[in-house]
């Protein structure tokens, strides 16, 4: 009896108590393309997180996504995302800019330039390799069909483009002009541009087209995971490829009107963590944290990566020369 | 080429005359056509949806992302036709029941959504209600989200949708014309009761032909839908939305499993539809004996 009595007292202010400092929140995570799988673990591990120090919480976290630039352009037209995920710092900057929902200096606000993870960009081929496809170089080959998103509405398809650009750079001794003739003639080989990098790659793995995939590791890798995929498929790591940084930030306004600044602030935070960085591993996404990256060395491939920031000048530089209107996309795309 | 075109003629030529081996072959074409290019994506639609048994089938359909897309797509038909209800119907009768200046711009502009393309009637109310539209600051200063939310959903397809019901009853109404109306109001009925007791049982079938194809329509809706949509999960994706999403996530059977249950549901309009239109033939028929 006196048990029963005390269990009632006890549920009864668990509930009071709970009902007092508990808060429901709804946060919406707006994310790019091939990131569905990590962050539909990483949602799972951060309610779990947060309700560790706040018991009485309700956590939901929403997805939405799609190409990087049509999601950066959703958030600009008011789609209220808490945080947003995207393929690179530029999309960001653009919601800053446009948006005005964040402020500029945003990527200052997290370690790492905001970009708790990175991946890079490699070849998907069919298995064994039939086209004998091992560099840039062999994807102008002829009869060689190559599959990436428009770097128009895709932030993938604007790293690829860049790693491709790289390449010719270093190919023909930094000559600009050798450079964008390489790049034009890599897309005459290109039959088909989705607009994200989830879309090419159903183009490629189940309707079968093309030769070679460019992909991110990380959806290449997903792409052997998949059923049987690792019969069907082999990744191809080129000589030289770039570092892909897909940064990560709070959209201050939107996060404020919700009331969720402080655990959006969290969510993005915890990326940081071990776990955080733990699972991003499993993803195939290349850890920062040293630790973690150590303990997942063998899975990724050692290889030289040119940087946005040193090789580019940074997106707010890359973006207008290489993907605005008029810029070297259009020119190469335009001519042909 | 030409030896396809030669025989195309031949049996065309042969159809004329009658002879059976001709008709034979034309209906056996024609159903060779309609197995090839429609019953077998379809079956296959419904086959690999339940490749894994009927357990994951109906798990994927009871999952709450796919529950909460069924949700919304009702929501959104039950919203949007009503309206093309109404819409359509003062619409028709404006149009056969009186002449006026403006008519036949009205009348072309009900076939609009026909015409635009879904991609634009999505990217209209962006640019309207959108964050950086005409009415964004507005909206965004008293808190009404309508793009990426139910009511941007809502409009988009009630644009796509708004021929169907108008475009059924404009033929109908002023084949009828307008002397019942006018004996009506000649015997004392006030405008409702003529309208409820003459018109509304005139049109019935018609009526009832229009919400059919424009509830098709609306559930299956994808482009405009797709623009003002933002695709968060379980919360503002619809039933052809979710099933893209599954698709991209490599959830074939999912995806499938959600495509089959939407075509039990054209099924089952498609139903509606074929009575109806009979209704509406038997109709026709016997106002000709008359």
């Amino acid at each position: 009896m006196s048990l029963r009595r005390y269990a009632l007292a006890a549920l009864a202010s668990a509930i009071f108590a709970g009902s007092a400092v508990a808060k429901d929140y709804e946060l919406l995570n707006v994310s790019y393309d091939p990131t569905r799988e990590l962050y539909q673990d990483y949602n799972t591990e951060f309610t779990h997180f947060w309700k560790a120090s706040h018991p009485g919480d309700n956590v939901k976290i929403q997805q939405s996504h799609g190409g990087s630039g049509k999601q950066a352009r959703g958030v600009i037209d008011g789609l209220r995302a808490d945080v947003v995920t995207l393929a690179l710092a530029g999309d960001i900057d653009e919601v800053a800019k446009l948006g005005k929902t964040l402020p500029e200096n945003w990527q200052t606000r997290l370690p790492d330039a905001s970009t708790p993870y990175t991946s890079t960009i490699v070849f998907l081929v069919r298995k064994g390799n039939p086209k004998g496809i091992k560099d840039w170089g062999d994807l102008t080959k002829d009869g060689v069909s190559v599959i990436t998103p428009n770097p128009k509405t895709s932030g993938g398809a604007r790293w690829n483009f860049l790693a491709a650009y790289a390449y010719g750079l270093k190919a023909n001794g930094g000559n600009e002009e050798k450079a964008k003739e390489y790049v034009k003639e890599l897309f005459k080989h290109v039959p088909v541009l989705d607009t994200g990098a989830r879309g090419s790659t159903i183009t490629f793995v189940n309707n079968g087209q093309g030769d070679v995939l460019l992909a991110w590791e990380n959806e290449a890798f997903l792409a052997l995971k998949e059923d049987g995929g690792n019969d069907k498929f082999d990744i191809v790591v080129p000589s030289l490829s770039i570092l892909a940084e897909p940064p990560v930030a709070v959209v201050d306004k939107n996060a404020e009107k919700k009331g969720n600044s402080e655990i959006a602030k969290a969510y993005l935070e915890h990326l940081y963590s071990p776990a955080g960085q733990e699972i991003a591993a499993k993803n195939f996404y290349r850890p920062r944290d040293a630790a973690v990256a150590a303990k997942y060395a063998q899975q990724f491939p050692k290889l030289e990566l040119v940087t946005i920031d040193k090789d580019f000048g940074g997106w707010k530089t890359a973006q207008p020369k290489f993907f605005n209107d008029g810029g070297v996309f259009d020119q190469i795309y335009q001519a042909q | 080429m030409s030896s396809s075109t030669q025989s195309a003629s031949s049996v065309a030529n042969a159809a004329r005359r009658g002879s059976p081996t001709s008709r034979r072959l034309l209906i056996g074409f024609g159903w060779l056509f309609f197995t090839l290019f429609l019953l077998l994506p379809l079956l296959i639609v419904v086959s690999q949806g339940l490749k894994m048994g009927v357990g994951t089938f109906v798990d994927a359909i009871i999952e709450p992302d796919a529950l909460s897309a069924l949700k919304l797509t009702i929501i959104a038909v039950v919203i949007s036709v009503p309206l093309n209800v109404v819409f359509g119907v003062s619409a028709a009768w404006c149009v056969s029941k009186y002449s006026f200046r403006g008519k036949s711009i009205l009348v072309t502009l009900i076939d609009l959504p026909f015409s635009v393309s879904p991609v634009i009637a999505g990217l209209v109310y962006v640019l309207m209600f959108g964050a950086q539209g005409f009415l964004g600051p507005w909206l965004q200063e008293h808190d009404i989200q309508i793009v990426f939310a139910l009511p941007g959903i809502v409009l988009a397809t009630i644009f796509v949708t708004v021929p169907f019901v108008a475009r059924e009853l404009i033929p109908l109404m002023q084949e009828q014309g307008t002397q019942e109306e006018e004996a009506a109001r000649l015997l004392g009925a006030n405008g409702w009761q003529m309208f409820w007791h003459v018109t509304v049982p005139n049109i019935k079938w018609g009526l009832i032909y229009g919400v059919v194809l424009c509830t098709a329509r609306a559930m299956g809706e994808f482009g405009a839908v797709s623009v003002v949509s933002g695709h968060i999960r379980g919360v503002t994706n619809t039933l052809p939305l979710h099933v893209e999403i599954l698709y991209n996530e490599y959830n074939h059977v999912a995806a499938f499993a959600v495509a089959t249950l939407l075509l039990i549901m054209a099924l089952f309009i498609l139903l509606l539809k074929q009575w109806s239109e009979s209704r509406i033939n038997r109709l026709r028929a016997s106002a000709a004996e008359e």
